[in-house]
């Protein structure tokens, strides 16, 4: 017995200390991303809880956790319930394959990036089912929006992916970290960077496509029912999404806890500080780009999806395979 | 006592329990969405199967693909139309003999397939070579030997969704859309025209 509980002790510790750091980063992202867009706009963000405004986000919490939560008459009470659930423990459940550090992963799934990918797929299905749980034409537009953008997004997204796989022949997180990038190939994978960098945006559903709740048109799409706990739920679930989608980023293309530009006497430094840092830059780019773009209309997402980035990134893994079959550097090559 | 050697079969019977109870929810539940919502945990109690087959990569496929992409889409159209399913399921006893009898071959055949009596144990082959990666043995093979089994499935593929296009488009009279291409060259002198207007004559 005691050889069952030892592992699962150190298992659920290890969970609750990841989700424990997660939930303050969380936190922190939103003071960040006020403090930021603040700034953006000559304004100061939060000043007024705590030295310069430090314990807002925890003042936020405590209000939205102590307000009423409001069930409408007429929406189905369990999906309506279990939606916010589902977004917050997706949002979760992906770190467990997340290399923090040389060898400071949860699980080293053979299929990370395959795993990363499955359960970002299926954050949609929060949206979806609050949407239709919550019996209301807004909050059913949005769920429809959200669904059909992040569907399409996705694709292009997978196409990426394939990409990167291609120059470092592993779907293992670490070993993708951990593959020689020549500067050649990172040269090459700069477009694909800036796509995977949009589609984020998009599958995320922020600004400038966070069309699904669009206040002007929707008054909060999905989310227009939600109150309290169900839509705090909500609202950790979207910034630890953005958290995790930053982290996959900086896993694929800004090389996880390595040392940037493998400048040496930085190394000193230890690699989950600066795989952070990696992931605080990505952010940055988040609130950036909510701070300087108008929300797309509907039709130009779409086309951005499937008439863009869909044929772009296409096009791009044939070259990039042709690339590398011709220079004789694809990975694995010599296994068959 | 639990040991360590019996937490796979503990977590296949745990899977396959959740699979049956949720396949039988599909085809049971009064509301379509529940039902929907029942297939997507289905899919996921198989992909758990899968995981403990040590076939990881069909497994994460299984979720992406179907879970991700495919129940979306039932559930998206579940949730658009408004079937009366009710009036569906008027019919439905008079389909119970020929679903028993495609039941009882399925049964006979997975018997006959694993020549299982009842007391004999059937257990997965062990992996024939542990140390390439299950993902790496399907490339190998997939875009070589079965090369031309794969394409024909891409072809089928491509024709269904041609297919589909073609059934569900049509061109609608009077619909304006947003020429980009049409837009960006417009120049200003295109667009309007500037005019000295004298005092009490107008245009």
């Amino acid at each position: 017995m005691i050889e069952i509980l030892m592992p699962l002790f150190w298992i659920v510790l290890h969970i609750l200390i990841t989700v424990g750091i997660l939930l303050v980063a969380v936190a922190y992202t939103t003071y960040a991303e006020r403090k930021v867009m603040g700034a953006m706009q000559r304004r100061q963000g939060p000043m007024l809880v705590g030295p310069f405004g430090l314990l807002q986000p925890i003042a936020d919490g405590i209000k939205l956790l102590s307000k009423e939560t409001i069930f409408p008459e007429r929406a189905n009470k369990l999906v309506f319930f279990l939606a916010p659930m589902l977004t917050f423990t997706l949002a979760l459940i992906a770190w467990a394959v997340i290399p923090i550090d040389q060898g400071l992963a949860m699980s080293n799934l053979n299929v990370g990036l395959l795993y990363l990918f499955a359960i970002s797929s299926m954050g949609v299905y929060g949206v979806l089912m609050a949407g239709w749980a919550s019996n209301s034409r807004y909050a059913f537009l949005g769920g429809l929006r959200s669904a059909a953008q992040m569907v399409s997004y996705e694709v292009s997204m997978g196409l990426v992916i394939v990409t990167v796989l291609l120059c470092v022949g592993s779907l293992n997180l670490t070993d993708i970290i951990e593959a020689p990038r020549p500067f050649w190939m990172q040269i090459m994978l700069f477009p694909m960077f800036i796509i995977f960098l949009i589609s984020i945006l998009a599958e995320t559903n922020r600004a400038p496509f966070d069309l699904p709740e669009g206040e002007s048109e929707l008054s909060g799409g999905f989310l227009v029912e939600y109150s309290a706990f169900a839509f705090t739920l909500f609202f950790l679930g979207e910034y630890a999404n953005m958290i995790l989608m930053s982290a996959m980023t900086s896993i694929l293309f800004l090389g996880g806890w390595h040392v940037p530009f493998g400048i040496e006497f930085l190394s000193f430094v230890p690699g989950f500080i600066w795989f952070a840092l990696k992931i605080s830059a990505v952010l940055f780019f988040f609130v950036w780009a909510r701070a300087s773009f108008p929300r797309y209309r509907y039709d130009q997402l779409m086309r951005l999806g499937w008439k863009v980035f869909l044929p772009l990134s296409l096009v791009w893994v044939v070259v990039v395979a042709g690339v590398l079959i011709a220079t004789g550097t694809l990975p694995n090559m010599e296994a068959f | 006592m639990i040991t360590p050697d019996m937490l796979p079969s503990l977590a296949f019977y745990g899977f396959a329990f959740i699979l049956v109870v949720s396949a039988l929810g599909v085809i049971t539940a009064k509301n379509p969405v529940y039902s929907v919502l029942l297939l997507i945990l289905a899919f996921f109690n198989a992909a758990g199967l899968f995981v403990l087959l040590g076939a990881e990569f069909v497994a994460m496929i299984l979720v992406i693909v179907y879970v991700g992409a495919v129940a979306v889409l039932f559930l998206f159209v579940v949730m658009m139309l408004d079937v009366d399913f009710k009036s569906l399921r008027k019919g439905a006893m008079h389909y119970v003999p020929l679903g028993v009898l495609l039941g009882g071959v399925l049964l006979i055949e997975l018997f006959v397939l694993f020549k299982a009596r009842f007391g004999t144990e059937v257990f997965p082959q062990a992996d024939t070579l542990p140390e390439i990666s299950n993902t790496q043995q399907i490339g190998a093979v997939l875009y070589t030997d079965y090369i031309f089994a794969f394409q024909v499935a891409g072809l089928i593929l491509l024709v269904a969704m041609i297919g589909a296009i073609v059934l569900t488009h049509r061109t609608r009279p009077n619909v304006r859309r947003q020429n980009v291409a049409k837009q960006n060259a417009t120049t200003q002198e295109d667009a309007m025209e500037i005019q000295q207007v004298e005092t009490g004559k107008g245009i």
